[in-house]
C-alpha cells in the first residue's frame, strides 16, 4: 500500500505544471450546462448558426446518453457536470508573438518551456489557455506553402467550407457521451490543413493548459492532410493540482487523404484529479498512413483509445501507447483499428505501467469484416506491474471475418522482481533509479519512437514518476 | 587502521531458521580467500547477508569493511562503499542494455553534478570485454537476457572489472561454467588481483581454486568455518570429501 512518502511523492512529480495565476477572465459561462451555456459560447466567438444548431442538437445527445459504466469505471459517476464551468476565456484573439501573450499566460507558458521549445524545433506552435488559445504561431515559409494552423475557432471563422467539410465526419457526435460533450460546448483546439504534396518537415505543436479550478477543457481538433502530404502533430497537456475534480474532454479527428502521413504525438501529464475522457480517431485514405504516439502520464482517470478507420486500400493504422498508472490512477486506454478496405495493415503496441495502488486496462478493438481481403493487424500489448498491490486487465477484441487476412495477438505481464531491484542495487544504483532505469528499460523499444526532444522529456517524466514513487 | 572484511560471530536466519551461526573470519586487502562446504552449510547466505538482502536477518554478530560497520549500510549503499557480489544466478533487466547498465552503476559513484566521460567509458568497456572475449555485441544486448549461463558469469565479471570493487565475493561463480569459459573467468579475476583488494571466493568443488589460487581456504558447515588451512586444504577436501572433517568433534 501507499506509504506517507509515497503519497507524498506522488504530488511531488507533477510539480512542473503545479502552479496556477488567479482568475482574471472576460468570459465566464459559470457553473452547469444548458442551452444558455451554448448561447453564451456562440455569441462570445460569434458563430454562425449551423454550428449553434450543431451544438443544441450535440447537447441533447448528451443528455440522452447514459454514462458507459456498464463497462466502464464507475469513478465515471463522480462528475458532477453541473459543478463544472464549460467556458472561460480572456477575451483575446490569440497573437503570433510571444510579447502580446497577457502577462501571467505567457509566464504560465515559459514555466512550462514552451517558447524555448518552439525556438529550437519546432515548425508552429498553439497554446491553449483555458478555453481559447493564448498563441499561435507556424513559420513562415510553411504559410506561403499553404498551411494552415490555427485554432478551431478561427478555422472555422476563416475557413468554414474546408472545415465543415470534414467536421463531426470521424466522430460522429453521438459517437459516445463524452463526444457529445465535446460537440457541445468545444472551444480551442487546433485546426490543421496541409495541402496536396506539401511535407512538413518539423513538428507543429499545440499545449493545452488548464489554469482555472473547476474547469472543463473541451477542445477540438480536426488535421485535414492532403493527398501525398505529410504532418507531424504533437500535443502537451498539463494542469495544477487543484482540489476539486478537472475534467478534459477533447475530440480529435484526422484525415489522411490519398498517400498522405499523419503522425500525431501526445504526452499528457495531467495532474492527478483529471478526468481526461478523449475521443481520437482518423480516418484512412488510400494508401495513406496514421499513426497515434501516445503517452499518458498522470490523471485520475484517463479513458481514451485512439483509432484509425482505414477506408481506402492500402491504408495504414498504427497506435503506440504508453501508460504509466501511479498510485491512485487509473489509465484505461487502448486501440481501435477498423479495417474498411483490402490490404489494410494495422499494427498496436501497448505498454502499460502500474505503480502502487495504480491501475492500468488495455481495450483493443480490431475489426475485420469477411467481404475484405489481405488485410493484417498486429497487436502487442505488455505490462508491467511494479507493486504487488498494482494491477492490469487486458480487453482485446479481435474480429476477423473471412479466411484471407493475417492477424497476431501477443500480451505479457511482468513484474519488477525484487531481486531484480537487489540485483541492480548491488551494483550502486538507488531503489529509485533501478526503479527507473527498469521502467525505462520496458518501454525503451517504444521510445525509440518518439522525436528525440520528446523521447527526453519521457524518459525525465518516467525517471521523476519512479523516483518519488518509492520514497 | 583495519584494511579487511571483516567478519565476527555472525548469526543469520531467512524466516526464523537460522542458517549462520557464528560465523567469524577476516580477509585482508590483497589475498584471495576460498569458502568451501558441503549443500547447505550456509555459502550462500553468506554472500546474500554481506550484500544485504532483505529476506535475510541478522541476529548477532557483525561485519565491517575497513572498519566501517557493512550491516548498517543500504543494498547500494555496500557497493559504492566498494563491496561487490558476483551472483551464482545473475538477474536479467529487459529493455536495459548492458553498457546503460554499467554506465548507470558508473554514474551512481559520482559526485552529484557530475557525469562520467562516455568516451573514455566505452573504450575502457571494450578493452575489458576483450579481456573476458566477450563480443562487442553484448553491449547492445539486455542485462543477462537471453545469455548462456557461461556469457551470464562472464557478464558478472566484467561488471566487478568495470566497478573495481575493494572486496568482491564470487558466490559460485564457476557452476554452469566449462573449462574454457572458467578460465577466462579466472584469469579475469586474477588480473584484478592486487594489494588493494581482496576475494572471498565461494565454491563447492575445487576446479575452480586450480586457476584461483586462494592464500586461505575456510570449510563452512552447518553455519560456521570448522576448518581453515592453506591452498592444500581444497585439494585434500576433493580427495576426501567433507566428512572427515564436518565428523570431527571441533576443536574450541
Amino acid at each position: 500500500m501507499p506509504d506517507a512518502a509515497t503519497l507524498e511523492a506522488v504530488n511531488i512529480d507533477q510539480d512542473q505544471g503545479n502552479f496556477s495565476y488567479p482568475e482574471d477572465y472576460a468570459h465566464d459561462a459559470g457553473y452547469g450546462l444548458n442551452e444558455s451555456t451554448i448561447d453564451f459560447i456562440s455569441d462570445v466567438k460569434g458563430e454562425a448558426d449551423w454550428i449553434r444548431e450543431f451544438r443544441k442538437r450535440a447537447l441533447a445527445v448528451f443528455e440522452s446518453k447514459p454514462m458507459p459504466t456498464h463497462w466502464a469505471s464507475h469513478d465515471l459517476e463522480n462528475i458532477v457536470f453541473e459543478n463544472i464551468r464549460y467556458y472561460l476565456a480572456k477575451g483575446q484573439r490569440p497573437t503570433r508573438s510571444w510579447d502580446e501573450v497577457p502577462d501571467d499566460v505567457k509566464q504560465t507558458f515559459e514555466r512550462l518551456g514552451i517558447p524555448e521549445k518552439e525556438r529550437n524545433y519546432l515548425a508552429g506552435v498553439e497554446a491553449q489557455f483555458d478555453s481559447e488559445a493564448a498563441y499561435s504561431n507556424v513559420k513562415e515559409e510553411l504559410s506561403k506553402e499553404g498551411v494552415i494552423f490555427v485554432n478551431s475557432t478561427e478555422g472555422l471563422r476563416e475557413h468554414p467550407d474546408l472545415f465543415r467539410r470534414w467536421f463531426g465526419k470521424v466522430i460522429p457526435t453521438g459517437d459516445n457521451k463524452f463526444s457529445a460533450l465535446n460537440s457541445a460546448v468545444f472551444s480551442g483546439g487546433s485546426f490543421i490543413y496541409v495541402p496536396p504534396g506539401v511535407k512538413v518537415k518539423h513538428p507543429l505543436q499545440a499545449y493545452f493548459r488548464i489554469n482555472a479550478e473547476n474547469f472543463g477543457q473541451f477542445e477540438r481538433t480536426l488535421i485535414v492532410v492532403d493527398e501525398g502530404a505529410e504532418v507531424t502533430y504533437m500535443e502537451g497537456c498539463t494542469a495544477p493540482k487543484f482540489e476539486t475534480a478537472t475534467l478534459h474532454s477533447a475530440v480529435v479527428e484526422l484525415v489522411a487523404m490519398k498517400d498522405a502521413k499523419i503522425q500525431y504525438i501526445t504526452v499528457q501529464n495531467w495532474s492527478n484529479n483529471v478526468f481526461n475522457l478523449v475521443t481520437k480517431r482518423g480516418l484512412a485514405h488510400e494508401n495513406a498512413e496514421i499513426r497515434w504516439i501516445d503517452c499518458n502520464i498522470g490523471s485520475r482517470l484517463t479513458m481514451k483509445y485512439p483509432g484509425v478507420i482505414m477506408k481506402g486500400r492500402k491504408a495504414r493504422g498504427e497506435v503506440i501507447s504508453i501508460a504509466l498508472a501511479n498510485d491512485g490512477q487509473h489509465q484505461d486506454t487502448g486501440a481501435k483499428m477498423i479495417h474498411a478496405a483490402d490490404e489494410t495493415t494495422s499494427n498496436i503496441v501497448a505498454k502499460s505501467i502500474s505503480v502502487g495502488s495504480g491501475r492500468s486496462t488495455y481495450r483493443g478493438q480490431v475489426h475485420i469484416p469477411k467481404h475484405l481481403k489481405g488485410c493484417r493487424n498486429n497487436t502487442e500489448c505488455d505490462a508491467l506491474l511494479i507493486n504487488s498491490c498494482s494491477r492490469t486487465d487486458t480487453y482485446p477484441a479481435i474480429t476477423v471475418r473471412g479466411n484471407r487476412h493475417a492477424t497476431q495477438h501477443e500480451a505479457s505481464v511482468s513484474q519488477v522482481s525484487e531481486e531484480q531491484i537487489f540485483y541492480m542495487r548491488q551494483r550502486g544504483l538507488s531503489e529509485g533509479e533501478a526503479m527507473s532505469l527498469s521502467v525505462n528499460g520496458f518501454v525503451n523499444d517504444l521510445v525509440r519512437e518518439f522525436p528525440m526532444e520528446y523521447s527526453v522529456e519521457l524518459k525525465r517524466l518516467i525517471d521523476m514518476e519512479m523516483e518519488d514513487s518509492v520514497g | 587502521m583495519n584494511e579487511s572484511l571483516k567478519i565476527d560471530n555472525l548469526h543469520a536466519s531467512v524466516d526464523g531458521q537460522p542458517i549462520l551461526k557464528g560465523l567469524t573470519l577476516e580477509v585482508p586487502k590483497g589475498e584471495v580467500h576460498a569458502i568451501m562446504g558441503p549443500n547447505g552449510s550456509g555459502k550462500s547466505t553468506l554472500a546474500k547477508v554481506l550484500a544485504g538482502h532483505e529476506d535475510y536477518g541478522v541476529t548477532e554478530g557483525g561485519v565491517t569493511l575497513d572498519g566501517e560497520d557493512l550491516l548498517a549500510m543500504e543494498v547500494d549503499e555496500r557497493s559504492r562503499a566498494g563491496f561487490f557480489l558476483a551472483f551464482q544466478y545473475p538477474h536479467e533487466i529487459p529493455g536495459v542494455t548492458n553498457a546503460n547498465f554499467l554506465r548507470a552503476a558508473r554514474q551512481a559513484r559520482l559526485p552529484k553534478g557530475e557525469e562520467i566521460d562516455a568516451v573514455a567509458f566505452y573504450r575502457e568497456m571494450y578493452e575489458k570485454m576483450d579481456r573476458l572475449g566477450m563480443d562487442r555485441k553484448f553491449t547492445g544486448r539486455s542485462v543477462n537476457e537471453g545469455f548462456s549461463g557461461g556469457e551470464k558469469k562472464r557478464n558478472e565479471i566484467l561488471q566487478m572489472m568495470m566497478l573495481e570493487p575493494k572486496y568482491a565475493v564470487l558466490d559460485e561463480t564457476d557452476s554452469g561454467l566449462d573449462i574454457d569459459a572458467l578460465k577466462i573467468v579466472a584469469e579475469g579475476v586474477n588480473a584484478m588481483r592486487s594489494p588493494e583488494r581482496a576475494f572471498l571466493v565461494i565454491t563447492h568443488y575445487q576446479r575452480l581454486l586450480d586457476y584461483i589460487v586462494p592464500d586461505v581456504v575456510h570449510v563452512l558447515h552447518n553455519g560456521r568455518i570448522i576448518h581453515t588451512g592453506g591452498k592444500e586444504l581444497a585439494l585434500e577436501l576433493e580427495e576426501k570429501g567433507y566428512d572427515w572433517i564436518t565428523k570431527e568433534p571441533v576443536a574450541a
